[in-house]
């Protein structure tokens, strides 16, 4: 395992600036989330880094040394795809052995054999080690190709939205088993999604990307609590953060063009009066959407909540995020 | 699948459907079954009117096929009592055989030619079509389109300067100028039909590959060639057939060493006789090779249909 570092990283495919002067370092050991909606550089930051693409400027240290001229191979880095994850012709067991029986690795088949066991138990396909790639549910592949990329001890996992394609529940589990992996093995990770609540549980650091430009690195309750933008206020947090004119409160600061109310931003019982248009109760918290001065507002009451659709409520900020006219924060 | 589903097809439909084809392949396969027949019938049954759909079966074609005979008087028939059961076939008709024939040469004319052909025709199409479909290649539609033109022409349009080519060059009549030839020609379809196979397969496989510590070449050995299997599969087959019936190029450029079957068939009409049955054991016999490499191959053409272990 090792520090990884972009520098000034940039990528660009024709007119598109796929990423935009990216600087990064991945701790030893640390589990680095990028998150970003679709098209915002995710997957190209992987392949540059895995050396499948090479970037147009700037450089990538895997262990302080910069592996610009590295092939693929000679990067020592393990990723998993977000899609065609396994090798349709192969069994399960083949997949899974497929990196350790590399001209690189060329490891002994009895270490072969013990390694593949080992991960199989580890994420429980044990029983589907001899059925065909093809053979398997859309979880089982994920969790293989995943395990393809465990079988290894590379000095960097890289990891595209490998559970976005599983069912909630499966999400859930492999949440988990991935940060028990990520803290027995001491392994260093990135981590690509769209996906908050996987950002949120598992980074040790969030990078927010936006359209190529990395705008926020942090601690997931840095970038939660201390957002730079609006735009990265917006990502983090459920339900998303309420976004209002900055005037509909008193006691914006000067420049403030919106203000950013996260539900827990709002107290209820005093401030201004809203009324109450639905409740919306999802068994562990209670949403309740309200309408001030004509702007939806949603926050979170208490699960058996005496509130009905018409009532009014006070409701006035507290800790609240203020935003200018181009959406940074102001602190 | 078992059972009959509620959107498919109904069990009668399947009944029709079924009638349907075993009919069709009967009404095609009808003139294969005949000639097929005709090789086991003695000549007179051969051409005999009405045609003869029960008859004793003889393997006269066969040998005949196989050997050269001459005719010779009752007494050197008397003397020279016939030695083994072909000899006997032939005895009882007069003659003696006085060799083998060239079948058994032009057929593995045939076979080293069409084989050849399609093995050099589907390694340089395969890594051909690997080429143009993950490189970026200057000029790669004209490329493309250049290669496909080599086949816009009825062979007899370049027969002329070929046949002056291989004068020159010393390829006529020879193995190597055929194959060289037949592959020329298959060429262009491989790497069409390749290519598209190829382009199917996703590059992150590859990719994959190269990251878990593996060469292109080995990517492409252990990752792309066994998903181009199906592909692969059905380019030889279409390489193998057109080099095994071509017949225009055949003519025109081998006559002895090189010849290939179906030049050579024709010429058993005129040996001794309209010999039917001769000629439809030649067919027979030459239909053999490509039926044997389809149905070996098929279990990779239907391989297709579960391609890929796509996680969408
Ligand atoms: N091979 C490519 N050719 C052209 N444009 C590309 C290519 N790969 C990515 N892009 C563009 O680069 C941007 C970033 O893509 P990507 O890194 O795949 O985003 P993400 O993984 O975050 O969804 C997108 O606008 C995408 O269209
Ligand atoms: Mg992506």
């Amino acid at each position: 395992m090792a520090e990884v570092t972009l520098h000034e990283v940039s990528k660009r495919y024709g007119a598109t600036v796929a990423l935009d002067r990216v600087s990064l370092t991945i701790a030893d050991g640390a589990f680095v989330v990028l998150l970003g909606p679709t098209g915002a550089g995710k997957t190209t930051t992987l392949r540059l880094i895995s050396g499948l693409e090479a970037p147009d400027g700037g450089d990538i240290l895997i262990g302080g040394r910069s592996v610009l001229r590295d092939t693929p191979a000679q990067r020592d880095v393990a990723m998993v795809f977000q899609q065609y994850s396994l090798y349709p012709h192969m069994s399960v067991r083949d997949n899974l052995a497929f990196p350790l029986r590399s001209p690189v690795l060329r490891t002994p088949e009895d270490e072969i054999a013990r390694k593949v066991r080992e991960v199989a138990e580890v994420l429980r396909i044990e029983g589907k080690l001899d059925n065909k790639a093809t053979a398997l549910s859309g979880g089982e592949m994920q969790r293989v190709s995943i395990g393809r990329a465990l079988v290894r001890d590379p000095q960097l996992f890289l990891m595209d939205e490998p559970l976005s394609s599983l069912d909630a529940k499966l999400r859930a589990d492999l949440r988990v088993e991935l940060k028990r992996i990520h803290a027995t093995l001491g392994a260093t990770l990135l981590y690509v999604t769209h996906d908050q609540i996987e950002a949120m549980t598992m980074a040790t650091e969030i990078g927010v990307l936006d359209q190529g430009r990395l705008v926020q690195f942090g601690t997931p309750r840095e970038v939660y609590e201390s957002p730079v933008s609006l735009y990265v206020a917006a990502r983090l947090g459920l339900p998303r953060i309420n976004t209002l004119p900055a005037g509909l409160f008193a006691g914006a600061p000067a420049g403030a063009k919106t203000i950013g109310l996260r539900p827990e931003h709002i107290r209820q019982g005093e401030g201004r009066p809203a009324q109450v248009l639905r409740i919306e109760p999802l068994g562990d918290q209670t949403r309740l959407h309200l309408r001030l001065d004509g702007h939806d507002i949603v926050t979170l009451t208490d699960v058996h909540t005496d509130l009905e659709p018409g009532d009014s409520i006070a409701i006035e900020p507290r800790n609240a995020l203020y935003f200018d006219a181009t959406g940074a924060r102001i602190v | 699948m078992s059972g009959a589903s509620v959107t498919g097809p109904s069990r009668r439909l399947k009944w029709a459907a079924g009638i349907l084809v075993v009919g069709y392949a009967l009404i095609t396969l009808m003139p294969l079954l005949w000639i097929m027949a005709t090789g086991f019938k003695t000549s007179p049954d051969s051409i005999a009117y009405p045609p003869k759909v029960i008859f004793a079966p003889s393997l006269e074609g066969y040998v005949n096929l196989f050997t050269t005979q001459t005719r010779q008087t009752a007494d050197y028939l008397a003397a020279n009592p016939p030695q083994t059961w072909y000899e006997k076939i032939v005895h009882d008709r007069g003659m003696v055989i006085t060799g083998t024939s060239r079948f058994g040469e032009r057929f593995m004319n045939s076979v080293i030619i069409g084989f050849g052909s399609t093995f050099l025709s589907v390694v340089l199409g395969t890594l051909a079509a690997y080429a143009f479909s993950r490189y970026r290649i200057p000029l790669k539609d004209d490329l493309m389109f250049f290669i496909l033109s080599t086949r816009m022409m009825p062979p007899v349009a370049v027969a002329i300067p070929i046949f002056l080519m291989f004068r020159n060059l010393g390829l006529s009549d020879t193995h190597a100028g055929m194959i060289l030839l037949y592959t020329a020609v298959n060429l262009s379809l491989a790497v069409w039909l390749l290519k598209g196979f190829i382009d199917e397969i996703p590059r992150e496989y590859e990719e994959a590959a190269l990251i878990d510590g593996y060469t292109r070449f080995q990517a492409f050995t252990k990752v792309v060639l066994p998903q181009a299997a199906t592909g692969i599969a059905s380019t030889a087959i279409f390489c193998l057939i057109f080099a095994w019936n071509e017949y225009a190029f055949a003519v025109l450029l081998t006559s002895g060493t090189a010849q290939t079957a179906p030049p050579f068939i024709p010429t058993i009409i005129g040996v001794g006789g309209r010999d039917w049955p001769a000629v439809a054991a030649g067919a027979t016999i030459f239909l053999v090779p490509v039926v044997v490499f389809t149905v070996l191959l098929r279990k990779h053409l239907l391989r297709g249909i579960t391609f890929g272990a796509v996680r969408k």
